[in-house]
């Protein structure tokens, strides 16, 4: 299993999703990401984004400004 | 056991492309969505910049259908190759900046390659004929099909019946009697159907999926283009066309002052892409300087922008400058008055 931080700060949505999607391409089931952004609207577009594919968001924070997210890879294509 | 086929969709979070998905998922084809971000996009951006908007949902609307849907998403960016459809489309511009004939085809032939890597079968989209003036005439139908590559893999569920029969129909992948026949600019059939199929949520986009039919947005651009002497773009420069009041008084540089204050945090954020102001006697909101001002210009810019704080009326206010490269200036200006800023400089 292993662990990727991704800096998505500053780019507003969709960006950060798309940037976490490609980062996911390059994984493999069970490993995480942990995702940094400054667009609140991750805090729903990347837990939609990754329902919908599969993916569990294994926890998500927010403080002053910045929104982190922790997404393990479900099922890989 | 006969062999499932595979449909990608264009998904845009409006109704007709979430109708076309369902209705193609509901004869049993295997759907997944495909969203492309070409940076103009009114999804998220200014509702996540701007405070005032916080009451909105912030959902992105493809998202939202996707999963309403349960089907995939693949949101791809295309900011890159977007810019040489909006800097030279063979089919012109709509009303504003919007290319939408080029755009259509730009997508569909991404959707196309889409599916020739990704091995699915074909394409659909929610067009219906004649309800865009530029890109959803009948005679602009079969120029998507053909201008992308995807010919006869292209299907329009909602306005199949008025089209040539295409590939999955001929072959009987979908049933052509089940597909639709809407045609115009009423939206009544395709509400209808959302009832029967138990749709009842759905985004109205207000003009069309993206900034450039937008006229205030399309004027900036213009203004950029036509100032710069150039029009290719980075995706910071059409991001700033979507924040702050726009002020031009001269060829040399604009202004961009924070509106409020979720611009204000957003706009801080570029202060080592841009120089900047903000009024250090008095509250008010900061400013990026776009261009290569004067000093002249700056004095001015100074004092445009203490126009906008709380020390408008004194008859002096103190402003710090800072450049890019953190050097800071200091001026002390009076204000301009409110007529003093001529209308033809608001962008
Ligand atoms: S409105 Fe914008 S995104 Fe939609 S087709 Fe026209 S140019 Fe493309």
């Amino acid at each position: 299993m292993s662990h990727v931080d991704l800096d998505a700060r500053r780019l507003l949505c969709p960006m950060p999703v798309i940037r976490l999607q490609d980062q996911i391409k390059t994984l493999h089931t069970g490993d995480t990401v942990t995702v940094t952004c400054t667009d609140p609207g991750v805090m729903n577009d990347i837990p939609a984004w990754s329902r919908i594919n599969g993916h569990s968001v294994i926890n998500s924070e927010e403080e002053e400004y910045l929104y982190q997210l922790t997404i393990q890879v479900g099922a890989t294509p | 056991m006969s062999k499932q086929y595979k449909a990608v969709s264009l998904v845009s979070g409006g109704l007709d492309s979430m109708l076309a998905s369902q209705v193609i998922m509901d004869q049993g084809i295997h759907v997944e969505g495909i969203n492309f971000f070409t940076g103009f996009c009114v999804e998220g951006h200014t509702h996540a910049i701007r405070k005032q908007d916080d009451k909105k949902p912030k959902r992105n609307n493809a998202l939202w259908v996707a999963e309403q849907l349960g089907m995939k998403l693949h949101i791809i960016d295309v900011i890159e190759e977007y810019k040489d459809v909006l800097i030279n489309p063979k089919y012109g511009y709509g009303a504003n900046m919007n290319p939408c004939l080029d755009c259509k085809i730009f997508m569909v032939k991404k959707a196309h390659e889409w599916i020739k890597e990704n091995d699915f079968d074909f394409i659909i989209t929610g067009e219906v004929i004649g309800q865009r003036p530029m890109s959803q005439r009948k005679q602009t139908m079969p120029i998507i099909a053909h201008q992308s590559g995807a010919d006869e893999l292209l299907l329009r569920p909602l306005s199949a019946k008025n089209l040539p029969e295409t590939l999955p129909e001929r072959e009987g992948w979908v049933d052509r009697e089940q597909l639709f026949d809407f045609s115009g600019r009423s939206r009544k059939p395709q509400i209808a159907l959302a009832n029967e199929l138990g749709i009842d949520d759905y985004a109205q986009p207000a003009g069309g999926c993206c900034f450039l039919t937008d006229a205030s947005y399309s004027n900036k651009l213009v203004d950029l283009w036509q100032n710069r002497n150039d029009k290719n773009y980075e995706m910071d420069d059409i991001m700033m066309l979507k924040v702050g009041r726009h002020i031009r008084p001269n060829a040399r540089f604009k202004l961009i002052i924070a509106r409020e204050e979720g611009e204000c945090r957003f706009m801080e954020g570029y202060r080592k892409e841009f120089d900047h102001l903000h009024c250090t006697s008095h509250t008010g909101p900061m400013a990026l300087i776009d261009g290569k001002p004067n000093s002249e210009d700056l004095q001015l810019a100074a004092r445009i922008l203490a126009r906008f704080g709380k020390g408008r009326s004194e008859e002096q206010v103190d402003v710090e400058l800072g450049l890019k490269n953190g050097v800071k200036r200091q001026y002390s200006i009076k204000p301009l008055g409110s007529d003093d800023i001529p209308k033809e400089w608001y962008l």
